[in-house]
């Protein structure tokens, strides 16, 4: 994983999309890691007996994922310091979760290089189910 | 114009109320456990030796994961976002999370949260009437520091 620099980052600028299919499997793991045991996530009759159509993607894990998408951005020199979204959509069992950020600004405050992004989810459709924003902190080459 | 609202007064008078304070552990297993979860392979968050050769005093915790709270049976905690609040809805949605991180947690680190109602509003929604609890819960580490703030938003409807 390449070492990205605060001096290269420019508003407006992709940062690299990440693709993670979410199947049953993915959505027991993540019951187990976070401790969010609500079986509407992965309990077909239970989930459709609350009126959903199917299991859906846990909101955390889809914070989560984007999550994984800014620190596999910023390589081994960076950190994650804010991570928020909302979780405006449903991403139902089995599908991808493609998340995606944009830079929309940088910053150098109490000697930190400080970079903001618009941060969100997509379904196969295109549909944003998870629009957020976050903040990294990037090394600098000077 | 009159309109109706389930935010009664005792309900207002909740906000600003802090919960008791809740132990978080973080532990080398549940930051794999985590990870794994998410689907990390850097080994930063699954290899003590390797975190430590990047600067880190154990396995980093992955973005998110602020540790497990400690479960004891005969000691239930207070249902978290509840607030003890009279609420005539039954069901819950997620509506959000923001994560700040004021420095980094690890493995080994055992974390203090306590949870306070920020802010409560109602909306008329798809699916009729809601509630929205807004949380905000303030993690400190064994040092006493603050490490991450984390905000939640609960629908109730």
């Amino acid at each position: 994983m390449a070492q990205i620099y605060f001096d290269d980052v420019k508003a407006g600028q992709d940062i690299t999309t990440l693709v993670q299919n979410c199947n049953s499997q993915r959505l027991v793991f993540w019951a187990a890691g976070s401790g969010d045991y609500y079986q509407i996530h992965y309990d077909k009759d239970f989930a459709q007996g609350t009126g959903l159509p199917e299991r859906i993607v846990h909101g955390a894990l889809k914070h989560a994922l984007l999550g994984r998408m800014l620190h596999e951005w910023i390589g081994e020199q960076g950190r994650v310091q804010r991570v928020a979204c909302s979780y405006r959509g449903m991403d139902m069992i089995d599908k991808d979760v493609i998340c995606k950020g944009v830079v929309t600004g940088t910053k150098s405050e109490n000697g930190q290089n400080l970079v903001d992004l618009e941060i969100w989810t997509e379904d196969p459709s295109g549909q944003k189910t998870t629009p957020g924003t976050a903040t990294v902190a990037l090394p600098s080459r000077s | 114009m009159t309109q109706a609202t389930v935010i009664t007064d005792d309900m207002r008078a909740a906000i600003g109320r802090e919960s008791d304070p809740v132990t978080y552990e973080v532990d080398n297993t549940g930051c794999r456990q985590f990870a794994r979860a998410v689907g990390y392979t850097d080994p930063v968050f699954y290899d003590e030796t390797y975190a430590s050769t990047r600067g880190y005093r154990g396995i980093l915790a992955p973005p998110g994961f602020l540790g497990h709270p400690i479960t004891i049976p005969s000691q239930q905690p207070r249902a978290p976002g509840g607030f003890g609040l009279d609420i005539p809805f039954k069901r819950v949605l997620n509506g959000g999370t923001d994560v700040e991180y004021f420095d980094d947690v690890c493995a080994g680190d055992t974390l203090t949260a306590t949870t306070k109602l920020a802010d409560l509003s109602e909306r008329e929604g798809r699916m009729g009437p809601m509630l929205i609890l807004n949380t905000e819960t303030t993690y400190k580490n064994q040092a006493g520091q603050t490490v991450a703030i984390a905000r939640g938003t609960a629908i109730r409807y």
